[in-house]
């Protein structure tokens, strides 16, 4: 029951903050409504008992990524930027990408359950203290199962880091 | 409305003793950091051959309050054109996040609010981190260029030292092998040597980072007064700049605290493991016994009669405190078999003793050096933090693994881990300094050709 609580309680607040981030014209006000969104998420981690997932979200995302968003928006002139049309013009576009997008999401719900292999895939449910250590057993996923990928992962966000310091130091 | 009812009791049968501990420590927090301010002001003088407060209470112990007090009661102002809900709350947010990393820490084996969490020390230091958003937003509400510019200089700033403070810790960790307090200390209980001689350069770039984090002078370059008045705090006033100071003070015990939890062996007392040295537990009730002894000595010195009193009183509790820490060691020796039933009562109180202990004597250091050192230039600050702080820990972190690896070949153990990770630490600095030298003579070709603009960060 209590778990059930939580987890509408902090779905809620992401859906409603992620609707607001959309809409809101004040960027830095966006900019926060996407932290509470990110946070809120975090908050679902936690329930799931997913420690350490929830501190990266909150350490990369919210600590690292919205700090650097914030940052930039800040040097931006908003009184100039509020008088600009914000909002992309591709109306249509957007609205049949969306609606194939809900509709894939809706056949997945649909279809979960009812056929084996079809669908989400339905967990069974453990008891909180016979779950394994949690940052424990990212790292033993990470590092055990997944080395290749994760490296592949590590080297291309490197190469962008070069690049982009490459960039910036040719204009200077 | 059942439902709601029967979840409302689930989480209060699970959950009341962490609640009521949280609401304590809101309530207090406020109590300590005054006097956190008030030993701060009286060391300035001390440091500044003055006096500080005096007049308020018997050597101006009664000045935090009545500083409370004026702050509660002065005008609130919101300025004409500031972005009203983030200016409300930014603050908010700042003292928010730092009350919220005090959870997860462990103040002796028995006090911790979030016992035994599995991410520990990332928990503090994450949630600690988020208060810079109070710091960004505020200054960005204000609508003022002063405030816009401190909060632009707090983010650079704390963007750059979160890396080194981050690295930091990572080769701290690497010796527990895990994130949970309680498994920190306990580990460096296990090998008889804190961390902080293990890691030395991780300690350093810790320390010099930390002071960076909670925008502590020579690093207070977010509200620096000769430049920006008050830096991202200028429009703020009353209670909503108290709750700024209160976060800044907070962020300052965060720091303390997961330093002292993870270099200077958290609660333990020094030398644990040597049983020749247990007469050093006599110490913390006898520090205190002769603290209340000063106080009654110093009497006759005060001028009023409410004075006096308050003296009293104030030895008094020292008394009551030195009693407190001194039963669980002077029963044992009068009758041994009260030992067994008296360790806990000894690992909470004098575990609560030494972190808090140390946690002051960290403290203690920030204030010193904030009477000390000059203010950092901008650049500087930035030029410390990249050429210097970030290779050192990335290098550190390296070299800390490889010593490891060395010293589980040999079979090393507690002080013989020093045999490889001094040399670590001593080649760690070395490549640090000469990455330092080698930058500043690039920086020098490029400013002889053009004069370069690091203002903005």
């Amino acid at each position: 029951m209590l778990d059930k609580v939580l987890f509408y309680f902090f779905a809620g607040i992401a859906v409603a903050s992620a609707a607001l981030m959309v809409t809101r014209r004040n960027v830095v006000h966006s900019a926060i409504f996407l932290i509470t969104a990110l946070l809120a998420t975090a908050g679902i981690f936690l329930q799931l008992r997913a420690e350490f997932l929830f501190i990266v979200q909150i350490i990369l995302y919210v600590g690292g990524i919205m700090v650097l968003f914030v940052f930039v928006i800040m040097l931006v002139n908003l009184d100039v930027a509020l008088q600009q049309i914000q909002f992309a013009r591709q109306k249509w576009v957007a609205l049949i990408v969306a609606l194939a997008l809900a509709g894939q999401i809706g056949v997945m719900f649909w279809t979960s359950g009812k056929m084996p292999g079809q669908g989400l895939p339905v967990l069974t449910a453990v008891a909180a203290n016979r779950l394994p250590l949690n940052s424990e057993a990212v790292a033993k996923n990470l590092f055990d199962s997944y080395l290749l990928p994760f490296e592949i992962a590590s080297v291309l966000l490197l190469v962008a880091m070069i690049g982009a310091v490459v960039m910036a130091k040719k204009r200077a | 409305m059942n439902a709601a009812l029967q979840a409302t009791l689930e989480f209060w049968k699970l959950y009341w003793a962490p609640l009521l501990c949280g609401v304590a420590v809101v309530a207090i927090l406020p109590l300590i950091v005054g006097y956190i301010v008030l030993v701060e002001r009286k060391i300035m003088a001390d440091m500044q051959a003055r006096l500080g407060p005096m007049r308020v209470g018997p050597h101006g112990l009664l000045q935090p309050i009545a500083d409370a007090v004026k702050l509660l009661i002065k005008e609130d102002i919101i300025p004409e054109n500031a972005d009203k809900l983030v200016f409300w709350l930014a603050p908010v947010l700042s003292v928010g996040a730092g009350l919220l990393s005090l959870a997860g820490l462990a103040i002796g084996p028995a006090f911790q609010i979030a016992e035994d969490v599995n991410i520990g020390i990332l928990f503090v230091v994450g949630i600690s981190a988020l208060g810079i958003f109070g710091i960004v937003l505020g200054g960005w509400a204000s609508n003022s260029h002063y405030s816009l510019m401190g909060a632009l200089r707090s983010s650079a700033q704390l963007v750059s030292y979160e890396t080194a403070a981050g690295m930091a810790l990572v080769s701290a960790l690497l010796f527990t092998g895990s994130l949970n307090i309680k498994s920190i200390v306990e580990a460096q209980s296990k090998e008889g040597i804190w961390f902080v001689l293990l890691a030395p350069a991780a300690f350093f770039t810790y320390l010099v980072a930390s002071i960076a984090e909670t925008n502590r002078a020579p690093f207070d370059l977010p509200e620096a007064e000769s430049e920006l008045v008050a830096g991202y705090m200028t429009e703020f006033s009353g209670f909503r700049w108290s709750l700024y100071f209160l976060a800044e003070y907070t962020n300052m015990i965060v720091v303390a605290s997961v330093a002292t939890t993870l270099f200077l062996g958290g609660w333990l007392r020094p030398f644990s493991g040597v049983s020749w040295l247990n007469f050093l537990d006599f110490a913390p009730p006898l520090l205190l016994i002769a603290i209340g002894a000063y106080c009654v000595l110093r009497v006759t010195k005060q001028p009023t009669r409410v004075q006096q009193l308050f003296m009293l009183a104030v030895a008094g509790l020292c008394f009551v405190v030195a009693l407190v820490l001194a039963a669980p060691v002077v029963l044992p020796v009068i009758k041994p078999s009260l030992r067994e039933a008296l360790a806990p009562f000894y690992a909470g109180i004098h575990g609560g003793f030494w972190f808090i202990f140390k946690v002051s004597l960290y403290i203690y250091f920030f204030m010193w050096l904030r009477f000390t050192m000059p203010r950092y230039r901008f650049d500087q600050l930035m030029r410390l933090g990249w050429h210097f702080l970030i290779p050192l820990s990335i290098i550190n972190v390296l070299l800390v693994g490889v010593a490891l690896i060395v010293g589980a070949y040999f079979h090393l153990q507690g002080w013989g881990l020093l045999l490889v990770t001094t040399p670590a630490a001593i080649l760690a600095l070395v490549a640090a300094f000469l990455i330092l030298a080698v930058e500043k003579q690039h920086d020098a070709r490029q400013d002889q050709t053009a004069a370069s603009d690091f203002y903005a960060g």
